[in-house]
């Protein structure tokens, strides 16, 4: 019997167990609303199966090498804060900065005239027992679906330090707020980003995960929340580039409430496995969201994304596009919805995923898919998947450039597109190099 | 040793195992200008792209020599930097590749031949006030540098991007496929004009047309006939204006043989 194809691959069943999870919560002070909410994760946790390849959403995204039992909730507390590689650190001046080591602050600040405006960019664990308690407890799992899965629920059972950005009505932060979350080798990294900005608010946020050492593996399994009050406007970026021997496991999503507005880039230029949920909830009339994803993938590298735009109410827009080059043999797969709800007449959803297949040993398994429960809308999807055009490159090669520099200019334009959605300059900036950095590497 | 001289003896290409050029015999010096002439499908566009070194054009016999060398051997890239240039009959879009910047890179290869990628690139400054020079002269707005590659042009903004290039690459030798083809009466004349202010009468140029106005400003010093993938006639400009008004039928008639492979070849072609 082949056992590649007929066992059912499956996690580890050990390694974050109940008596971890009594010293987990011993160990730390927190407010009973979550206390109570992390023994119902706790319960979830075990009575949720673990993930398999018999699980449609995990039906390409194998799990055997994973060994939960390898990581611990809790890292020891490092001596030193070390020097984290960043991409994005060097381009940007932000207003306020936070790093994380393993899920846990280590350091963190934020510019006086934000703080004077009632501006929260902290350790979300610290923010839920501080002056902004009730806000925390009001927003915090209010829209990510803690028992998704058994990594969600893994994830609200043990989540530590995290961060919480929260803006006040109306005020309009112009410079960005940039979140390190760095990972030692052999660690565990469960943090949990929560944002919120009030009505009319306005912020860029950028986020960055990186490997504090270039070997060893890791395991990150995190949740993300947005919450978009009426006339929000949020430029969020979030980029994993850990190194090649870390496991992601993700859950991501944002909610826009009337007229808010979201511009969401998504980089992925690291890790060995990532498996993200992104879910864009449009949730206010004339709410509007667009998603930028970049990703590069080498070796055996396997990245899983599964998106969703859901449009619950009418005159609401999204706009996706995830642009992906591989080589080697690793395998991208990207599975996107769009929902239209009854009576979410006026919407506008267009998904489009491309790839660019640079080894013949890569892969990709692009599923656009729709759910239109609504009349009068326009929800549009595409994906693509092919090679560097021969035709191209001989064009460029009678014009004096060789076939490698044709090639590399042709996978650097692939990209292009993608880039000039990004308005954010620094992020931009950044994935432009490590992605033409990368682009040089390609053999 | 010949120097620049473009020299094809006894050519043939096949295509994906066909054969499509059976011997053909042309020289081009600098300084000269030949008109390549021939009903559609007797060769001409494979006989640019075997010049320049299309991979699926196979040379099965014969020589394409330029300063001794037989470029037959070298890579695309390496007769690009030799200073032999194409206009192409039908340019390939590259998706977000500004044509600036695509421009920059050929320039910095083309007029360095030992160039290595990584190495230096002609120097931001000089390369732009050059392209604006070479814009303005051409009439075109320098926005449309920063356009990606061919990508969304119009016929007529693709073919004046390729008399760009071939301005700011100044090869010793340029083939023109049709380059008037999907282009007004205006548009030919200012294309036919363009070709001689960019300086295409110091070198060497052969102008594959259907059309008189494309060498009005261009007036061949030969005019080659194509047919069934040979060239059958050779003469000079006056030949040029006879095909113009009356056609390959009596050329047909003259060569019978080469008119049998025409047909041959047209019959596989829609099979
Ligand atoms: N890429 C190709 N694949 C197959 N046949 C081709 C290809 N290119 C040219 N041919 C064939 O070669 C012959 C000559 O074509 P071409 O050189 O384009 O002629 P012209 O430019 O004179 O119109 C035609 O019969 C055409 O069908
Ligand atoms: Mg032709």
């Amino acid at each position: 019997m082949n056992s590649t194809s007929s066992a059912t691959s499956a996690v580890s069943d050990q390694g974050f167990t109940r008596e971890q999870f009594e010293e987990h919560i011993a160990s730390r002070k927190q407010p009973s609303w979550l206390l109570a909410l992390r023994r119902r994760a706790m319960d979830a946790c075990e009575s949720l199966p673990l993930p398999n390849s018999q699980m449609e959403e995990w039906r390409r995204t194998p799990l055997r090498m994973l060994r939960l039992q390898g990581f611990a909730p809790l890292a020891p507390r490092p001596e030193t804060v070390p020097q984290v590689p960043s991409v994005l650190e060097p381009l940007l001046s932000p207003g306020g900065r936070l790093l994380t080591l393993d899920g846990r602050k280590v350091a963190g600040s934020l510019s006086e005239k934000w703080v004077d405006r009632g501006v929260v960019f902290d350790c979300l664990e610290d923010s839920a027992l501080g002056p902004q308690a009730d806000l925390v407890r009001d927003s915090l799992f209010s829209i990510l679906d803690w028992n998704y899965d058994r990594f969600a629920a893994l994830h609200t059972a043990f989540w530590t330090g995290g961060a919480f950005c929260y803006i006040p009505r109306g005020v309009r932060v112009d410079e960005p707020l940039f979140l390190l979350s760095a990972l030692g080798s052999g660690q565990a990294d469960l943090g949990h980003l929560l944002v919120v900005l009030d009505e009319g608010a306005e912020a860029t946020l950028v986020s960055e995960t990186a490997s504090v050492e270039s070997g060893g593996t890791g395991l990150y399994c995190g949740g993300i929340e947005l919450i978009l009050k009426p006339g929000a406007r949020l430029r969020f970026v979030n980029l994993q580039n850990w190194n090649d021997a870390v496991w992601h496991f993700a859950h991501q999503k944002a909610v826009l409430q009337q007229g808010a507005y979201l511009e969401w880039t998504l980089g992925a230029l690291g890790g060995m496995l990532a498996k993200v949920n992104q879910h864009l909830i449009l949730d206010g009339e004339q709410a509007e969201a667009v998603v930028n994803g970049v990703m590069f993938t080498e070796n055996r590298r396997h990245l899983a994304y599964h998106t969703l735009q859901h449009h619950k109410k009418p005159f609401t827009r999204s706009d996706l596009l995830y642009k992906g080059a591989l080589q080697d043999r690793s395998h991208l797969v990207w599975r996107g919805m769009i929902r239209v709800d009854e009576g979410a007449i006026k919407t506008d959803g267009y998904q489009r995923n491309d790839n660019l297949i640079l080894s013949d040993r890569a892969r990709t398994d692009c599923i656009p898919g729709l759910e239109i429960l609504a009349d009068d809308v326009r929800c549009t999807h595409g994906a693509t998947a092919g090679r560097v055009d021969d035709e191209e490159i001989f064009y460029a090669q009678t014009r004096g450039l060789t076939k490698r520099e044709a090639a590399r200019m042709i996978v650097t334009g692939f990209f292009q597109q993608v880039f000039d959605r990004i308005t954010i300059d620094s992020a931009r900036e950044a994935l432009a190099e490590v992605i033409g950095r990368k682009v040089r590497e390609y053999r | 040793m010949m120097r620049d001289v473009l020299s094809i003896v006894d050519l043939h290409v096949s295509v994906d195992g066909k054969l499509i050029l059976k011997g053909v015999n042309l020289e081009v010096r600098r300084g000269e200008i030949h008109a390549l002439m021939g009903p559609n499908g007797s060769g001409k566009t494979t006989l640019g792209l075997a010049i320049m070194g299309h991979p699926r054009y196979q040379v099965t016999q014969g020589r394409i020599e330029l300063d001794g060398v037989n470029l037959v051997e070298l890579e695309p890239h390496e007769r690009a930097r030799m200073g032999v240039f194409i206009a192409f009959q039908r340019p390939v879009a590259i998706s977000g590749v500004r044509l600036a910047d695509f421009l920059r890179h050929a320039v910095s290869d083309v007029r360095n031949p030992q160039r290595k990628e990584g190495d230096e690139l002609v120097s931001m400054r000089e390369f732009r006030k050059e392209l604006r020079e070479k814009m303005d002269q051409l009439r075109m707005d320098p926005e449309f540098a920063r356009r990606y590659v061919n990508e969304g042009f119009s016929g007529g903004e693709m073919k004046r991007a390729e008399i760009l290039q071939m301005a700011m690459l100044r090869p010793r030798f340029a083939i023109l496929d049709e380059t008037d083809s999907g282009l007004d009466v205006d548009a030919v004349r200012l294309a036919s004009q363009s070709i001689a202010e960019i300086g295409g009468h110091e070198m060497g140029l052969l102008i594959i047309t259907h059309h008189e106005r494309l060498l009005e400003h261009n007036p061949p010093d030969f005019t080659h006939v194509m047919l069934g993938g040979r060239i059958v006639e050779t003469g000079g400009r006056e030949l040029a204006e006879f095909l113009h008004s009356s056609g390959y039928e009596e050329i047909r008639r003259k060569y019978p043989e080469a008119a049998a492979e025409e047909a041959s070849m047209l019959a596989e072609r829609t099979r």
